[in-house]
């Protein structure tokens, strides 16, 4: 991305961060293709929550549209990072999973039908526990199966982030679109002090969550595919060009050799820069950028 | 979590749906519906308890400039009355765009 920018377009832009999920994954398709499945009306909450003192959601914090992109069949599945912090429960779970094995299943009947998951989630939803769990490993194997038909794309635009076993969903994706505002990771800065000392990670100090989380840096490792200003019209855009690009020749998640060499390579006894780390795992990552 | 029932005389029939909001910390989220008859019912669930006389005073508020024959069900975070009257407003808004 180019240091210099146009400034009035930028201050004229439409945020994406600021749209809720619904929004957001409305915004995504061609103008007036959309139509949301199983919505708030239908009234799929959490059966869990509020034995537990917490008022559901009645969509469960998942929205899940259908509709055309660049003329393409499409499903959207976004998480509302407003509710419980995005995470995955039995219903949300099952939601996200039904949508990719319908997609997976039109795909199989000869039609084409991209997926894009927009993913603002800490992962599990702690009071449905290991029904969560058991929702997540359901999402990766659905999205095994899927990509191998058509291009899974997941968008993490903040500012909730993608962590838990949702980082994992994330990273079987076919293409991950962040921006500077985004953070992906597999346990959140909290969890890294809680469990290994402050003197390990420092959950208050935002630059360091940034260095190692943030967008940028996720980009710069190779481990996302573009990194979007908060605009609506560029994350339109980057979802087009990765639906045109198509299934990759190699998916991240099969390059298995190269990410065992990259951690072999690394030299545990020293503390490293996150600028050192994008120096050598980014010059031989096969994903290519868009930008 | 405390569930509470309202209900409020209605003399307008109203077509459309509307949802709005979240529920997320000091928010609500609205489903508004059509409801046959000359009533409006509202139930709500929070996660807040001992507020019944609070939400009282608002929906007495709300339902004395609005007589739509309604069905309201709110699930609330926490939100202020202020942010409440807000939602259903809004939530009548959508429904009559």
């Amino acid at each position: 991305m180019s240091e210099q920018r146009n400034d009035t377009k930028f201050i004229n832009r439409q945020s994406f961060i600021e749209l809720n999920a619904r929004e957001r994954a409305e915004i995504l398709f061609d103008t007036g293709t959309s139509r949301e499945l199983a919505g708030p009306f239908d009234r799929m909450e959490s059966p869990w929550l509020a034995m537990q003192g917490v008022t559901p959601q009645a969509d469960d914090g998942c929205v899940v549209m259908k509709g055309k992109i660049s003329g393409q069949s499409t499903v959207v599945i976004a998480l509302e990072g407003a509710f419980q912090g995005g995470s995955l429960g039995e219903v949300s779970g099952e939601k996200l999973t039904a949508a990719l094995d319908l997609a997976c299943a039109d795909n199989e009947k000869g039609i084409r039908t991209n997926a894009v998951m927009l993913l603002e989630t800490g992962g599990v939803r702690l009071q449905e526990a290991n029904l969560g769990l058991a929702s997540i490993a359901e999402i990766m194997a659905s999205i095994l199966v899927l990509r191998r038909h058509v291009p899974v794309i997941c968008i993490i635009a903040g500012t909730v982030g993608c962590f838990g076993g949702m980082s994992l969903a994330a990273g079987l994706a076919s293409y991950v679109v962040m921006t500077r505002e985004a953070r992906l990771g597999m346990n959140g800065p909290e969890v890294i002090e809680q469990t290994s000392g402050v003197e390990e990670f420092d959950s208050s100090d935002r630059a360091l969550i940034w260095a190692i989380h943030g967008g940028e840096q996720r980009f710069a490792m190779g481990l996302a595919d573009a990194l979007v200003e908060d605009d609506a019209q560029q994350m339109v855009e980057a979802v087009q060009s990765f639906i045109a690009k198509g299934v990759p020749a190699v998916h991240r998640s099969s390059e298995i050799a190269l990410y065992r060499s990259h951690i072999a390579a690394l030299d545990a006894s020293r503390q490293w820069d996150p600028k050192e780390l994008r120096a050598i795992w980014k010059a031989d990552v096969a994903t290519e950028d868009t930008q | 979590m405390e569930k509470i029932e309202f209900d409020y005389p209605a003399q307008h029939k109203v077509l459309k749906r509307a949802h709005v909001g979240v529920v997320g910390s000091g928010d609500l989220e609205v489903l508004l519906e059509p409801l046959e008859g000359d009533r409006a019912h509202v139930s709500i669930q929070t996660s807040v308890d001992g507020f019944k006389d609070t939400w009282k005073a608002v929906l007495d508020r709300f339902f004395a400039k609005y007589d739509g024959a309604v069905r309201i069900e709110i699930h609330d975070a926490g939100a202020t009355p202020g942010s409440v009257l807000l939602r259903l407003e809004q939530a009548v808004e959508v429904s009559q765009r």
